[in-house]
């Protein structure tokens, strides 16, 4: 157990790198100093020294020692000066919080992982971890949606596993102009090129309002809804449960989720204003 | 596979009894588009449906300033062109192949006909019609919505 | 006297009960009490039982609070003021720590001082129950509130069982009062004529303090007494609320006409969330020097009323008064049995007393319950 102070302080961390991956997003590798475990779906809070903390999910490799990666869109005052570090720049971090993806709880399963926009950066871990334990899934796809193909997150990482064959990677932009040889669509749609959806299990996460969109097809396609996982954000400040603003009906962003199944919160998850 | 198997085995073809099929078909050509190639223009008559085999199609609408900004794609499985629904229906958006495609052209004036003739046909592709239209309407919202756009 | 013992019970004269303050102080405590100030009957530090309202009672009503003299002079005449215990251990504002910038670094100093060990003078069983809701909230999740725990630590209770009930309060129908049961070192009943107190030992170490003072064994007479003053009191409450099922009722009532109804009364004020024993919202604000060396990070009460309690991407999740009080009402009174194992009200009225339109949260759940279902012109279903 650790004392309130202890969870509100943040640790300083340098950054190791700083990549830009569009004109608003910048993945940082973070050097995290003391040993720091996480699990696929879990967040940290970065704190940019006098500004403030945001919640942002981790976006790398789990299983990898040393090493931190946090992918964070440039929106706000805290983002933005986040985003201006280079290597070397330093931020403050506390963490990890949240409920994960079940990734062993559904091993043998086929798994069909949703990702629109910035939903990509908390999906990525579980990328990682069922690729490096291939056999003990079933079939893999990763459907990808993003504004434009300028905001496609990880672009050479998603090539490479177009090509690697052990995962069927279907891309789609909202908009695209002339050069671009992909699909233009919403990510809702790439669901009617799954076959046999209805024995999947789903992870979704982008803006709530495709998560809707996407789950109302996932149900269409015949998918249990206790086979769907969602992340979901809301306001957060403590991130240790004590402030309230991140509640979700009875459900604390920060501890209960974000990971979510939608079963559980089906009769929240329509309502206006929850 | 027979070419009319393929177009039997079309979604849009679903449901419809084997006479119907036979019916539609002879209003069908199999088309071929390689990579690049402009399957109607903007303006154009609005003259068939395509009921697309494999490849891929994308809607483009030019933009002065922008060039030309893709709007939806659409691959094998999707039928390809409405303007063709209404008398004297012309291109709104053009197409143009992005992989080789491959499409059953089924010409409009023939469909019309044959709709008009067997009203069993006719409710039938309708139904399918309708089914298309909506789909199209929800993700066209979705799109509207620009869901990715950063907020303040 | 034989020696005291938890659930044993003695009576006290006016004069033991100073002495008892006087030894309190004496040990080190601060003594936290009623007493009047601006025209309410507040909790202060105290110093002895002149500081308490003696002969003062109030009245209560949706929205309405005055004070009024007692025929007699009763010490504890009153049932809840404005405040509960709520801000000695979830303090207002409280700065977590501070940090400087240091070899393109920072290094963060927290603070370390040590809090004022309390004694509680006249805390009422719905505060009493209030404080354990909250220990729920801030000691027993997966993180502990150190600054809460610091607080609570080697607190003091002398509780009082009301003599009379508020005009507002309900605490029979949350089943935390109006007896103290838990919570308490010694727990006092207010007997007039001869005026006395009969004293319910808590613990060991009510025990040990009252072992020094004047104190006689209670008689059946004075028990019986005791009794029949604490279950007039459950009698006469001034508010009933049936809790039957209350949490699923709320969950399945989301979209009932009556939050409309109560959206057009309520100003967002974010007066029951103050006055509120069991309200835990708290907001964290990192603020600097204007020269960006120094950095601090503090906490201060916040509340779901505000309209950017639920600021996300741009916008409020909760922009309409109508969600943010159906946030409040079904959180205090459904989902924190979810989350808590517990309802997190207590039935103190306080926020019946304190807004300043006089919504009664009694009346608002009866109306649900009326019309079970009931469904606002054009809602989803």
């Amino acid at each position: 157990m650790n004392a309130l102070s202890c969870p509100m302080v943040p640790e300083p961390v340098r950054v190791l790198k700083a990549h830009r991956e569009s004109h608003d997003v910048v993945t940082l590798t973070l050097d995290p100093g003391a040993q720091r475990l996480f699990l696929p779906g879990q967040f940290n809070m970065l704190y940019a020294f006098g500004v403030g903390e945001v919640p942002i999910s981790m976006s790398g490799e789990p299983a990898r020692a040393g090493r931190v990666v946090h992918t964070i869109k440039a929106v706000g005052a805290v983002s933005k000066a986040l985003c201006r570090l280079k290597r070397g720049g330093v931020l403050g971090m506390r963490g990890p919080y949240g409920r994960p993806w079940p990734v062993d709880e559904v091993r043998g399963s086929d798994l069909v992982i949703v990702a629109g926009g910035l939903g990509l950066a908390p999906l990525r871990p579980v990328l990682y971890h069922v690729l490096a334990q291939r056999a003990a899934y079933g079939r893999i796809f990763l459907l990808v949606g993003a504004r434009t193909p300028e905001d496609l997150l990880f672009d050479d990482e998603i090539q490479r596993w177009q090509k690697h064959g052990d995962l069927s990677v279907l891309v789609t932009v909202d908009r695209a102009s002339t050069g671009w040889k992909g699909r233009v669509g919403v990510v809702p749609a790439l669901l009617s090129e799954v076959p046999e959806l209805e024995n999947a299990v789903a992870f979704v996460c982008g803006p709530e309002v495709m998560m809707r969109y996407t789950v109302r097809e996932l149900g269409r396609r015949g998918l249990p809804d206790q086979h769907v996982y969602l992340s979901l954000e809301r306001n957060m400040k403590c991130a240790a449960g004590f402030c309230g603003h991140c509640q979700f009906g009875p459900s604390f962003i920060c501890k209960d989720g974000p990971v979510l199944r939608y079963d559980r919160i089906r009769s929240l998850f329509w309502l206006r204003e929850i | 596979m027979s070419e009319a198997d393929r177009l039997k085995a079309h979604p849009f073809m679903r449901g419809l009894a084997d006479a119907q099929v036979a019916k539609i078909a002879s209003c069908a050509r199999l088309a071929r588009f390689p990579e690049s190639a402009v399957i109607f223009r903007e303006g154009g008559e609005a003259d068939a449906l395509y009921l697309i085999l494999r490849g891929r199609v994308v809607l483009e609408q030019h933009v002065p300033g922008k060039g030309d900004v893709q709007l939806e794609s659409l691959s094998g499985g999707d039928i390809l062109g409405l303007s063709w629904l209404f008398p004297g229906g012309r291109w709104v958006l053009e197409a143009r192949a992005v992989e080789p495609t491959e499409a059953f052209a089924l010409e409009a004036r023939c469909v019309h006909a044959r709709m008009e003739e067997d009203a069993a046909l006719g409710l039938a592709l309708a139904k399918h019609l309708i089914h298309q239209l909506y789909q199209r309407l929800e993700r066209v919202r979705l799109q509207r919505l620009d869901v990715y756009r950063a907020e303040p | 006297m034989a020696a005291l013992k938890p659930g044993n019970s003695a009576v006290l004269l006016v004069g033991a009960l100073g002495e008892l303050l006087r030894l309190l102080r004496t040990e080190g405590y601060q003594l936290v009490g009623p007493t009047v100030r601006d025209g309410a009957i507040v909790h202060a530090e105290i110093l002895g039982i002149d500081d308490l309202p003696a002969g003062w009672t109030e009245v209560q009503e949706a929205g309405t609070y005055r004070l009024k003299r007692r025929a007699d002079g009763a010490l504890f005449g009153y049932s809840v003021g404005p405040q509960s215990w709520k801000q000695l251990f979830f303090v207002p504002r409280l700065r977590l720590w501070k940090a400087h910038r240091k070899d393109g670094s920072f290094a963060v100093e927290q603070d370390r001082s040590t809090p004022p060990r309390l004694a509680l003078i006249g805390a009422r069983s719905c505060d009493l129950h209030a404080i354990e809701v909250q220990d729920r909230t801030f000691l027993e999740g997966p993180f502990v509130d150190g600054d809460y725990a610091a607080r609570r630590r080697d607190v003091f209770v002398v509780a009082v069982n009301c003599g009379q009930a508020g005009g507002t309060c309900f605490c029979v129908s949350m089943k935390t009062g109006p007896k103290a049961t838990s919570g308490f070192d010694l727990a006092l009943t207010e007997l007039l004529e001869p005026h006395r107190f009969v004293v319910e030992v808590g613990t060991e170490r009510g025990a040990e303090l009252l072992g020094q003072l004047d104190a006689w064994e209670a008689t059946d007479a004075d028990l019986h007494t005791a009794e029949s003053i604490v279950e007039q009191t459950a009698r006469s409450m001034g508010r009933k609320m049936d809790t039957t099922d209350i949490k699923d009722l709320l969950y399945r009532n989301a979209e009932h006409p009556r939050w409309d109804d109560v959206a057009q009364r309520c100003l967002s004020c974010t007066n029951c969330t103050l006055a509120c024993p069991t309200c835990f919202c708290g907001s964290i604000e990192d603020v600097s020097d204007l020269a960006g060396e120094t950095a601090e990070r503090w906490r201060r009460w916040d509340s779901c009323f505000t309209l950017d309690h639920s600021y996300l991407h741009g916008g409020s999740v909760r922009s309409s008064t109508r969600s943010r009080y159906r946030q409040w009402l079904t959180h205090k009174l459904a989902s924190w049995i979810d989350q808590f194992g517990v309802s997190g009200c207590v039935g103190c009225g306080r926020c019946i007393t304190w807004c300043p339109v006089g919504i009664d949260i009694t009346q608002e759940v009866g109306a649900i319950r009326a019309t079970d279902g009931g469904r606002a012109e054009g809602a989803a279903e």
